[in-house]
């Protein structure tokens, strides 16, 4: 599935990494947690989480995931960004629940990592 | 080649700054792109287990052709019972470190995951040294 049609989707906002948005993603994983994330081997990676602050962005960066959904109206902030920049990574806001986006982008076709 | 970087202790702002010099200096070396992700992954779980932690450490970082040896020393509480430490779910992290989206107890069931050889020692109220190894050949 392409980013494009995942915003369109999820009605959401890119705030960073614009020119990913005709990239494809294939698997999709949601959590909060960053030590879950981090045991995560699977790639071409869409992370789903509710939690934005600086070590979300690093933990992607180390990951290798290159594309961040943040769920329940949580906002990225300017250090995320300048991060987010930095690495290539893109980022989109999005308003709706974790459960909610989780459901749109399954029943689209996005996998679940297991 | 030698690398050394500090880390600061409840900072954590900064933590994974290491981490990502050292992605950054693999990239270059062109290492196999699945060996850096576990590299960078097991380091990154230490320095942020220094920043959670610890008052201060350092990293020390050496590559030649055949492996990366890592060594992170830090000065903090220390941990009691290391084999405790290692089994999954039990930390002792604080309210703000689980926060930040760590503090599960899967940190270091996770570096030894994402290395070859993984060495601890510590002594309580003195400090923690990590050896992480990884094979580039393996």
């Amino acid at each position: 599935m392409k980013i494009r049609e995942v915003v369109e989707l999820l009605n959401a906002k890119v705030v960073s990494g614009h020119q990913h948005l005709d990239a494809s993603v294939e698997y999709c994983f949601a959590s909060d947690l960053m030590s879950d994330v981090l045991t995560v081997e699977t790639d071409n990676l869409l992370l789903l989480t509710g939690l934005a602050n600086l070590q979300t962005i690093r933990t992607s960066e180390m990951s290798d995931i290159t594309k961040i959904i943040f769920v329940r109206r949580k906002k990225a902030t300017d250090e995320m960004i300048r991060l987010a920049v930095e690495n290539e990574i893109l980022l989109i806001e999005c308003d709706y629940s974790m459960f909610k986006t989780s459901g749109i982008l399954y029943s689209a076709g996005l996998k679940p990592v297991y | 080649m030698h690398f050394e970087f500090n880390v600061e202790g409840g900072n954590f702002s900064k933590a994974g700054a290491a981490s990502s010099q050292l992605k950054k200096i693999l990239k270059q070396l062109n290492v196999d792109p699945k060996i850096i992700k576990r590299i960078v992954v097991a380091l990154y779980e230490a320095e942020v287990n220094i920043v959670a932690h610890a008052y201060h450490g350092v990293i020390f970082i050496d590559i030649d052709t055949e492996k990366i040896e890592i060594k992170l020393v830090d000065e903090g509480p220390g941990i009691p019972d290391i084999e405790l430490a290692m089994q999954q779910g039990y930390s002792t992290a604080s309210a703000s470190v689980r926060e930040m989206g760590f503090g599960a107890g899967m940190g270091l069931p996770n570096i030894k995951n994402n290395s070859d050889e993984l060495r601890i020692t510590s002594e309580v109220n003195k400090g923690t040294t990590v050896v992480l190894i990884t094979y580039l050949n393996s």
